[in-house]
């Protein structure tokens, strides 16, 4: 299958990034022939195989569902680009 | 005395042990050299300051029973260091100064290392020669217009050109073991779970381990023991009792059995790997190893597995990065929605925005199952390959990778060419195998090759050892003149 500009700016919308109408040609190159090269795997028949879903003989351990830290609100916000000593500050959401 | 920083980490700790030179004395000739190198442009970060307090700490109080005896380690800029900025090569996070430090460098500091500084990567350890950082490129010392290999480009550079006595990287389809190849150092992706991945900025997570790059074999079973062990903060840790594998290291291979996959002589070949393929082979038959032929049909798949799952894994861990909460933000964007797409359009460069998208779509809806499901099918037939074949091998040797160091510039423009690079070290990925690159040759312009051994899960030791006796019988000599100084 080949990916038009179309879906590509559809993706582009699903992955949150915007991308300039002049990038979306080279990007539509690049993609399809990384999707040609991808789809090789298509030659494999797959229907009696069990997908590989972890790579460890083992089960995700889980822990008790505890408190282990708390009260680092400063260190939290230490890195965010806009904030207001107690919150996240993003653009207005709600009119 | 002569220079300490050419030789090996092992050398390194007996002399600070011996009390031949001193913690400060060695952290100010690595500054030195640090200095005259910025030709190489391996260095994001620099803690100087911090690395020679910690060393006159060491001087005043020495520790000599530690593994890292107040030893300066840089380490690759995808690993979390607590109030030092952490990159991952990106502009999205340029601003980025964690809290925390990850387990991995923990453990380093924890056996009395301390650190020098954060090394250049590609962008999000997604790149293979290292031309993807948001900070440039990286120079291999091997020669001014030749990439270091990628993503911990910067991690084989500093090595090579003596600007560390020995590093850590993360190795998600061949990070650690290519640059090792392209710089002719030592590189060692452990069993997926060895080392844990918290505090490591995420790349595909089924995959990602870090490993320690390093001079000699020895240097790397000291790192290994140093920066491995169970973590109870990443869910994917082993639980297992720690191994002594510097202590443990054996030159004595008689009788095993190394395993010689006929897949993995690829069509295009430079006829050096080939020779050099040979060479190995050679030698380990002279040590009493007995070669056996065997198949992994499955090895020409990895590649297209790998540009699936891992792009899939990194459009899900990359999601985090959307301005809010750490990193960059951009100014543009009139509501929270314009918002993420232009931080993230800004923040992301290209190869970073092609994976995201290719992720984002072989997990959307209606293309799941042609993608996602069948990639993780066929990676279930590359594990059982593996399997099969362990039954009746200790070992299996290949070529690190299908070429020397390539030039600047020589593959950007075409992203599958550049996948290639990886075909002889994703499959250990892909099965969470442990595999180790040793510097084996040169071609015919001098540049490094590197040889691979892939071991069973959690069989580090084994292939250290193979790789310890190969070491002694090879005599490859990483000749590098310091040409940028």
């Amino acid at each position: 299958m080949s990916l038009d500009k179309e879906k590509i700016k559809h993706v582009a919308k699903l992955a949150r990034i915007s991308v300039d109408d002049a990038k979306v040609e080279s990007l539509t190159k690049d993609l399809n022939s990384i999707f040609k090269f991808i789809e090789q795997l298509n030659e494999l028949n797959t229907d009696k195989v069990e997908p590989l879903t972890s790579i460890l003989n083992q089960s995700l351990r889980s822990r008790k569902d505890e408190i282990s830290d708390g009260k680092i609100r400063e260190k939290i916000l230490k890195n965010s680009p806009k904030e207001n000593e107690e919150f996240f500050v993003v653009p207005k959401v709600v009119e | 005395m002569t220079d300490i920083t050419n030789q090996s980490l092992n050398e390194i700790i007996e002399n600070v042990k011996t009390k031949k030179v001193s913690s400060t004395e060695l952290t100010k000739a690595y500054i030195k050299n640090i200095e005259s190198a910025k030709k190489l442009n391996v260095f994001v970060t620099t803690t100087f300051d911090q690395a020679l307090d910690k060393a006159k700490q060491f001087d005043k109080k020495p520790n000599f029973d530690q593994l890292l005896p107040g030893i300066p380690l840089a380490v690759k800029d995808l690993f979390c260091t607590e109030n030092t900025k952490t990159t991952a090569g990106s502009n999205i996070l340029n601003n980025f100064i964690p809290s925390y430090e990850s387990t991995v460098t923990k453990n380093l500091w924890d056996n009395g290392s301390f650190l020098l500084g954060k090394l250049n990567c590609d962008e999000f350890a997604m790149g293979s020669s290292n031309e993807t950082s948001h900070y440039g490129n990286v120079i291999n010392p091997v020669g001014d217009q030749l990439v270091p290999g990628g993503s911990s480009g910067g991690s084989s550079s500093a090595l090579a050109a003596d600007l560390t006595p020995a590093t850590i990287g993360t190795d998600t389809g061949g990070s650690i073991r290519q640059p090792a190849s392209f710089t002719g150092t030592v590189g060692l992706k452990p069993t997926y779970g060895l080392c844990s991945r918290w505090g490591i900025v995420a790349f595909a997570s089924s995959l990602d381990q870090a490993g320690p790059m390093t001079k000699t074999i020895k240097d790397c079973a000291i790192m290994l023991e140093s920066m491995s062990g169970f973590d109870e903060k990443d869910s994917t840790s082993i639980n297992k009792k720690k191994e002594q594998y510097s202590k443990n290291l054996k030159d004595n291979i008689k009788g095993l059995k190394i395993g010689i996959p006929k897949e993995y002589r690829v069509d295009n070949m430079p006829k050096e790997i080939d020779e050099l393929w040979e060479k190995g082979k050679k030698i380990l038959k002279n040590l009493g190893a007995q070669l056996i032929d065997i198949s992994l049909p499955h090895t020409k798949y990895a590649l297209p597995t790998y540009y699936i799952v891992a792009p899939a894994e990194a459009s899900s861990n990359l999601a985090r990065y959307d301005g809010v909460r750490y990193g960059y933000r951009s100014k543009q964007g009139k509501d929270l929605i314009e918002m993420y797409e232009k931080t993230r359009s800004e923040g992301f460069g290209d190869e970073v925005k092609r994976r995201i998208l290719i992720g984002t779509y072989v997990l959307s809806s209606g293309y799941y199952d042609a993608y996602y499901l069948k990639a993780q099918k066929v990676r279930q037939l590359i594990k059982k390959d593996f399997d099969d074949s362990f039954k009746k091998i200790d070992a299996i040797l290949t070529p690190s990778t299908p070429s020397s160091a390539f030039k600047i510039g020589e593959k950007t423009n075409d992203p599958v060419s550049m996948y290639l690079n990886d075909i002889f070290t994703v499959p250990v990925n892909l099965a969470g195998l442990p595999a180790l690159s040793l510097p084996a040759g040169v071609d015919k312009q001098s540049y490094p090759l590197g040889l691979q051994l892939i071991g069973k899960a959690l069989d580090e030791q084994k292939i250290l050892n193979i790789g310890y006796a190969f070491e002694k019988n090879c005599g490859f000599k990483n000749e590098i003149k310091k040409w940028w100084s």
